[in-house]
Parts: C-alpha cells; structure tokens; sequence
C-alpha cells in the first residue's frame, strides 16, 4: 500500500554547508534529487525512509564542466542535462546514450546521475558507462571532501562504500582515448528498466596497445551490482579470442532470474554483447602487435 | 445514408479533449468521506485474530457482521463473500473496511490480521475443484482420426493478462432516501445494482447506480465493480456519510480479474490435402478463488476452440478449475483468445507438417455458407472467414513478402479468427434487454443502461437513432446511465452493444418514426404528450440452442478477422519487433468508420502485448509485478504500422447489418505472431513469446546453434 505523504518530512538544503549539516544532525535521512526512484516505492509502499533532504535546489551541483585533464558532471546534472551537454557529446558520448535510454522526457528533466548513483540499483543504465569510464566519485561532508574510484564504490547489492553523512557531489571523468560502446537491453522499445545493460571501451591509440586497460567492459543486471568484467578484459587484451572472452565472461557473472528477466537469457545475451562489440570493434592488426 | 457510415464527431468528444469530462475521483459530495479495504496477504487459510493498532476514533470500521443482507457479490454462482468471514480463499481478499474524512489518517492506520496458513493450490493442472465442465461433441472422432493421413498433437499454454485501463476502479456510494446511490466507473451498472440488493437486504427502487464516465474497462469493469461498490455501500450505511472508494494502481492490479491463464491440448487428424479430419481439443482455465464469471469464460473459449473451421468430427472438452489466487474474470476475448492462439498455431503446424501453405490449408477448411461449427450452427451468407483471409492476403502482398523474407531474420505469419457477437447461446433470451427512446423537443433522447467506456456507445447509438428517425445525428440525446431512468438494457459486454442495443434502439426509432408521421417532435408533444417507445429482445425464430448439449446457434452471428504480422527477430538479443500488422476484419456495417477501425488498432496493439510483451508475475499466489514500472504492456514505440481494412458482409438482423467487432483482434494478435516467429525457426506455444522463450526454443531446437549452446549452458 501507498505510503502516506503526510508522515513524511521533506527538509530543505539552503546551501551545501546546510546540506552537511543536516546530513550529520539527522541519522538515516535520505538525501534526494528528482525522485524518480523515491516515488516509485512510496507509491508501491516499500520504502521504508520517512524523512528526507532536499538537494534540488543547490544549483553548485548541478554543473557540467571541464576541470583540467578530466570532465567534472556534478550530482545533480540531470539527464536531460547531459543529454544536451556539448561536453559530454566530446568527452563520454556513450553517457549520452544511456541517458537517452532512460525513462522518457519528464524522467529526464528529473533525474539525475548522482540519483542513478545513490540509489545504486544494479539495472542503473549510467552505471556500466561510468565503471568502464574508470570515474570517480567525488563524496562531501561537514569532515571535508574524498575521493572514491567508481570501481570500488558498491559493496553489495544496493550497498556502498559512502559514511551516512555524506553525499555526492560529483563524478569525475578522466580522458578515455578508446572507442565508446553502450547497447542497453530493455523490456520493450522504449520507457523500460533493463534486464542487461553493457558499456566498453577499447583505446586505439598506439601508445597504449601495451596497457592491459585498454580494454574495458562493464556489465549491469547480471550481479548485485554493476561490475567490471575484469578477467574477461585481460582475456581479450591477452589472444583476443572472443570465444574463449566469452566462456571468462560467463565465469565471472553471476545473473539470477527475476521478474524482468532469467539467467539463461541474460548470459547468453551477455555473451552475444559482448560479441556484437568485439566483431564491431576489434582490430585485428592491434590484436597481433 | 447520411449518418450511418460516417465518421461524426463523438457525444463525449469535446469534453474529453477539454478536460470537462468528469470521471469518478473528480466527484465530491457535502460531508464526504474515504474508504480502504484491508485485505488479507496469505493465499489460503483463516483468520485467526485482527488487531487494530490505530486509535479508531473518527473512523468507520466494519468486517461482515455489518451486512444487512447476504455476504455475496451477487452475480452467477453467488460464492465469492463480500468479505471473508473466517475462510481466505486468495491474497488480497477483502476482510475490513475502513473510513476516515483524511485520506492520509486512512493510509496510516495499521492492522495486523494473524492467521491460521492452509495449504494453496496454485497449480491448476491439479486443482481437485471444477467450476464448470464443458462437452462440444460432433460426429464421430474415431472415425476422423481414421481416415486422416496425419495425426498432429500440441500442447498451448497462456498466461494472466492485466487489463490496465488507465482509470482504476472507483465509485462514491451515498447513503440516501432510505437506500444506496452509487456513483462509478463501470460497463454495468445493473450488475451493480442486482449486486447491491442482495448485500443491503434493499428492493430495487432503494439502489440506484449511476455510471460516470469510465476510463477504459475492457472487461476488466465487468463484474468487480459490484465488490467495490459493495465494499463502499457498507461504509457509506454505516457512517451515514457518502464514501469514496478509488483503489491505486498497485491495489487495482493485485486484487482485480485478470485474464484466465489456459492450457490448451490439440490432437488433429488431418488428410495430405489439409482437409481436417478430426479436432480433439481439451481445454483447462484456472478460474482463481472464487467461480465469478468463469463458466462462461469457458463456455465462450469453448465454442470457439476449433476456430471458423469445418471438420465432420469434433470433440471439445473444456473445464474451468479453482486455484488460491485472485479471481479472473471478464476480458476481451473471454476465453477464445486462448482456444484460437492454440486453434490457430495448430493450424500452421499441421501446414508445416504437410509441407502445405498456410493460407491454402485454411482456404481448405474455412467455414462457408451452409457449413456447420462444432456445436452444429448452420452458416449463412453473412459468413466471411474465406472473405477476410483472401483479402489480408491481398492486402499485406503476403506471398511476395514470403519469398522475400526467406532466409532472412524477418517473418511473415497469419491467423483466422472468428468471434461471436452478443451473449452465448441462450443468454440474449435470458437477458431479454430494454432500450428506450424518448421523445424530447428537439428530437430524441436514447435510454439505455450499456455504458460509454471509450468505445463510442453513445456515438454510435445516436448515428443509428438519427439514421432511422430521418433527424439529425445532434437531435438526439443520450441519458447517462442511471438505473433510475433508463431500462435494462444488459450489461456492456460481449460484442453485443452496437448489434443487439443497436438492433432494439432502431426498432424504437422505426416506431418513433412512424408515430411522428409528418408532425415535427414539439408539434407531437403538444398534440399527444410525452412519448416513450420501449423494445425488449426478441429472438429470430431460426437461433436454436441446446444449452444442455451443447448444441446449435451459439450466436446470432460472427465476425470474422485476418492478421498478417510481419516480425523481425534481432540476433543478438532474441527481440521481436513487429514491423506491420495488416487486419482485415466483416464488421456487418461499420456504423462509425473511425471508431470500429480505432477499436480494432486498440485491440490489436492490447493483443501484441498479450503475445509478446505481458506477464504477470505470481509468487505465493501474489502478483509481485503489481506496478507500471514492472507490467509491460506496449508503447507507441512497439506499435507497428497497422493497416486495418473493414469489410461489411451484412448481419440481417444487425442494425443496417451490423455486428460485434471489438473482441476480434484479442484473438487474432497473438497467432499471427507466433506463427511469423515459427516460420522464422522458433516453435513458441506459450504466451507470451517473450525473449526469453525466444532463446529457449532456440536452444531446444534439433539443429541447435553449438555456440550458442556452449554459451548458453
């Protein structure tokens, strides 16, 4: 049953030392931005938060801008946002992608990459980009500001390595010399949560064909949380055979059925990606040298 | 004509692009207050105790010693309670009620039901309690399976499907003049009021139930609105306040009917040419808790399993069985687009089998004038199955898209489908409807109790009035349906609206007309009075049935429908994109063009989400994808270019030859796209032919693909 909006408290940030502060004053808050996902479980009565911190208007974190060698996409960017950033068309398109694919237009203009992060689902469609992207997650509160690599960032399904009080600020994107890939596979054309979703990268540059992280492939839907597929990437950068990648690939996934999807599907599919890209992309002639 | 077959703007149209269209949860009274149900969250058992954990001051509880009357939701069989007395039958059935004037203090109050768990049936294959059994019986099988050539046997399975108007179900009841008034979304409006004379103990002129206007229904509106019009009366007698019931979407689709999910057993004996020889069919549906509407679920589903097909010898067992899940109900196609997704992917099969075309084995076998069904129904000229398949044909360019395909990733498939119009076999006598038409000063106003839910009642109710009087389509009014002014026209259902009301109200109009002579309708008034024609259904002499044998006219008549899908299956991801739909489908008359080629896009789009996308998800008897964000059902974005041709082979006793039509492409949707995904390599016989199933049968197959194997397993 629909959870009862009036129980709920909603309290209002008026600037970002505001926002530390009530985040160290009031235990289990939960910071919000578009609430697209808040929305969906008060209504389906799951979720179990009753008080809330209100970032929407806290415009610092909102932008999108170069910051010497990477790209700096602040929490509260929406996807329409990014949709429309010149910036992010240059550095990331492969985010434009996924930000496209999520929702329709009114998700779009509400929700946001920080939301996508937060609320940490493993079908989260700018999850895969942003592990293959090797970002960093910018984290603040009233202790200051740290670091944490987006690799490292979930702990388990829907867990992260974030303090209570803190929130996030922004990711941070390094240049990626290589060739973007995203292929979202959802329950229908259009307005759907994936049941697999797949980002890589594969640098063309010469000057890294000895780099092992050339290669780079994120999964979402097929563990509890968005992963890397780290052995399969080593196995192509190794003999860049792609049926041997495929048989890695399976080894280090661990897909479940649920209500979107089931395993066989997802494995196999993941495994047809994942070839997809390599047949697209591969170049022969890198894999020699 | 001037009226009948043109494309005039709907009754309801302004309002509804306007926005002044009021639907139930715009409707307030004076001192009006809220209702909830608490419903129970085990699917077998019984109460053992219910805490209140909530001040109850301010508000209205009530459980079933609060019923004046008899604890049904009065409809067929009267077995479903209003509420649960001890024994919970289903998750999410209703045990209390609770009113407040703040909606919000209602969502907070908290009570906790413990119970005493039984053990549930949820597989249906074994449930030991039969609703209702079925036996179709014509020549002799033996004998068919003798003289075939080839013996074919499937097995076809179909799931729930959701109706998903976009309004939920609502009503506000009001306690006045002794009785119940109930305002609601609804296709019925005397279910509801048969419904409520029962649980309030009240005679007819204490219950009126008005119908406002209704957000989509498809069945769906059919009989539960009597459970929460019911739910809201009790509040409402209680209190002694007027109560508004509206459930969310989440409540609407956890605890309301869905399609009965079926199995479908063939065994076909059939000659080299593709002539049948022999149909035997058995067909099961899981009816939910509670009986409801499943015996004529299955009766309807029954009829039309061996499709708009002749064969010398059938035999239809069919059986509607009891399980611990929410009852399933009424839904467009009731019961036939499971038998005819079998009937029909069968049919392919055995072309395939027989290295036949389909559309020549269907050519072969189709029902023409002076066949008869498997209940022994003589056709008549108005029989078009070899019309409609000849056309899609045509139509769609199917066999130059064959050849083109071949060896492609993209599929071309079809089905034939018929459907009847109006209630099965005897039920119109039953019924025996009234319409009315009442002369007013400016011409005529329709007095009816069949609903406006989206379909274009009113519209084309009055096309056919102004037709007949020889006035203008906007001299004539159309009452809201209030069982206090208007008659007993039958509910709104079963393709029998625009034949069967349509049909009475023109023979009012006709009499009207007549009555008039040359006066104009003030002149009448004047002279005579007041007039008010009534016209109560009378069966053509030549419609026999045997409801004990299962033998004879089951309809007056059928319409009759052609799909050709053309898919394309991706590779990679095993996805169905289905490119373009052409449907050619006898519609009698099309008395509104627009309209009849909207329901039959509507339905065909209802139907592609049925084949490929809808599936409800149960766990302990519970549907856990009770939300939007997890039913799929199609967006624009999946619907196909549909190209939609309507023929007219008269009905001679529809009006202006009218008949049913938007059922039709329920049953037709989803073997026409099955039958593409087989001829593409993919033997589905189960809906809906997600992905999912699509790899499945790819990984089943004897030429199996090694990779994909390797990879899959």
């Amino acid at each position: 049953m629909r959870a009862a909006l009036s129980t709920l408290k909603f309290l209002e940030a008026g600037s970002l030392s505001h926002a530390f502060k009530i985040m160290k004053t009031h235990p289990g808050i939960m910071p919000t931005a578009g609430c697209t996902d808040i929305y969906v479980s008060l209504n389906f009565g799951t979720l179990k938060v009753r008080e809330f911190l209100n970032l929407w208007g806290l415009s610092e974190l909102r932008k999108i801008q170069m910051k010497g060698d990477y790209l700096s996409i602040g929490s509260l960017a929406t996807y329409t946002q990014i949709i429309h950033s010149d910036s992010v068309k240059k550095w990331i398109p492969m985010l434009i992608q996924a930000s496209s694919s999520i929702g329709g237009m009114q998700i779009q203009n509400r929700g946001t990459l920080g939301g996508n992060i937060g609320n940490g689902s493993p079908a989260g469609d700018t999850l895969p980009v942003l592990a293959a992207a090797e970002a960093v997650v910018v984290l603040g509160s009233t202790e200051g500001i740290r670091r944490i690599s987006f690799n490292m960032f979930y702990t388990g399904y829907r867990k992260n390595a974030m303090n209570p009080e803190e929130l996030i600020l922004s990711v941070e994107i390094p240049r990626i010399k290589s060739q973007q890939w995203y292929r979202k596979v959802g329950t229908r054309a259009a307005q759907a949560i994936s049941k697999i979703v797949m980002a890589a990268v594969l640098s063309k540059d010469p000057e890294e064909q000895q780099d092992p992280r050339r290669i780079r492939i994120a999964f979402g839907s097929l563990a509890p949380t968005v992963i890397r597929a780290f052995r399969t990437e080593t196995a192509l950068a190794e003999n860049g055979n792609i049926t041997e990648a495929q048989k890695t690939l399976l080894s280090e996934i661990q897909p479940i059925d649920d209500i979107r999807s089931t395993a066989l599907y997802r494995q196999t599919v993941a495994a047809n990606l994942l070839a997809e890209w390599w047949g697209k992309v591969s170049p022969r002639s890198l894999i020699k040298s | 004509m001037k009226i009948v077959g043109r494309n005039l703007l709907r009754k309801e149209g302004m309002k509804k692009v306007s926005g002044k269209a009021q639907y139930i949860d715009d409707f307030s009274f004076p001192g009006m207050i809220y209702g909830r149900t608490i419903r129970s969250s085990i699917p077998c058992g019984e109460v053992a105790a219910i805490e209140f954990k909530f001040d109850k001051k301010g508000f209205t509880t009530l459980d079933y010693r609060d019923i004046p009357g008899k604890n049904v939701v009065a409809l067929i069989e009267d077995d479903q309670p209003c509420l649960v007395e001890k024994k919970v039958q289903h998750q999410e059935e209703p045990i209390l009620l609770l009113a407040h004037p703040d909606r919000e203090k209602l969502l907070q109050a908290e009570v906790k039901i413990s119970y005493k768990q039984e053990t549930p049936i949820f597989d249906f294959e074994k449930s030991p309690k039969v609703f209702k059994k079925i036996l179709i019986e014509k020549g002799d099988l033996q004998v068919g399976f003798a003289e075939s050539d080839l013996i074919l046997e499937g097995e076809y399975r179909t799931g729930h499907q959701e109706h998903l108007y976009i309004e939920t179900n609502g009503v506000i009841a009001i306690p006045e003049n002794g009785g119940i008034t109930i305002y609601g979304s609804m296709q019925c409006p005397y279910y509801v009021h048969k419904a409520l004379k029962v649980l309030l103990n009240l005679p007819d002129e204490k219950v009126r139930v008005i119908h406002v206007e209704t957000g989509g229904a498809f069945g769906g509106k059919e009989e539960y609105p009597s459970m929460i019009a019911c739910h809201a009366a009790l509040l409402a007698v209680k209190s002694g306040k007027p109560v508004k019931m509206i459930y969310d979407r989440a409540e609407d689709m956890a605890a309301t009917t869905k399609r009965h999910p079926g199995i479908i057993r063939h065994k076909t004996g059939v000659r080299k040419n593709g002539e049948l020889t022999a149909v035997e069919i058995d067909f099961l549906l899981d009816g939910g808790a509670y009986a409801t509407l499943s015996a004529v679920v299955l009766s309807r589903g029954a009829i039309h399993a061996a499709g708009p097909y002749f064969c010398e010898n059938i035999q239809i067992t069919a059986r509607v069985v009891m399980t611990n899940t929410p009852p399933n109900g009424a839904f467009r196609g009731f019961g036939a687009p499971q038998t005819q997704f079998a009937m029909e992917s069968q049919m392919d099969r055995m072309a395939e089998a027989l290295s036949l075309d389909p559309v020549k084995i269907r050519e072969k076998n189709v029902l023409k004038k002076g066949l008869t069904t498997a209940t022994g129904q003589v056709m008549e000229d108005d029989c078009s199955a070899l019309t409609v398949l000849q056309e899609a044909v045509k139509r769609s360019d199917y066999y130059r898209k064959v050849r083109t395909y071949k060896g492609t990733n993209k599929g071309i498939g079809l089905s034939l489908v018929f459907h009847g119009s109006g209630f099965t076999g005897s039920g119109e006598v039953y019924l025996a409807s009234k319409a009315a038409l009442e002369l007013t000063k400016n011409g005529a106003r329709i007095l009816v109790s069949s609903t406006e839910i989206g379909q274009g009642t009113r519209t084309m109710l009055a096309q056919i009035v102004a037709e007949t009087m020889g006035i203008h389509y906007e001299q004539v009014e159309v009452q809201e349906a209030d069982t206090n002014l208007v008659p007993n026209s039958g509910p709104t259902v079963a393709s029998r609206t625009c034949m069967i009301i349509g049909k009475l109200l023109q023979r009012c109009a006709e009499e009207m007309r007549e009555k008039l002579g040359k006066k104009s309708p003030k002149e009448y008034l004047k002279k005579y009075g007041p007039l008010v024609i009534t016209k109560q259904y009378e069966k053509p002499p030549e419609i026999e049935w045997d409801d004990e044998h299962y033998q004879g006219a089951a309809y007056g008549t059928y319409g009759y429908e052609c799909s050709i899908a053309e898919i394309e299956v991706n590779p990679i991801i095993y996805g169905i994109r289905v490119n373009r739909v052409t449907t050619a489908v006898d519609v009698g008359k099309a008395i509104h063009p627009i309209l009849a080629k909207g329901q039959i896009e509507g339905g065909m789009v209802q139907g592609l989400g049925y084949a490929l996308l809808e599936q409800v998800e149960m766990k302990d008897g519970k549907m856990t994808n009770s939300q939007l964000t997890n039913y799929i059902i199609p967006t624009t974005c999946d619907t196909p270019i549909l190209d939609v041709v309507l023929l007219e082979k008269s009905y001679r006793h529809g009006p202006f030859g009218a008949k049913g039509l938007a059922e039709l492409p329920l049953d037709g949707a989803a073997p026409a796209v099955v039958n593409a995904l087989r001829i593409l390599g993919h033997d589905i016989r189960e809906l809906p032919a997600a992905p999912e199933r699509v790899l499945e049968s790819l990984l089943s197959r004897s030429n199996i693909d090694q990779r994909a194997l390797s990879i899959g397993r």
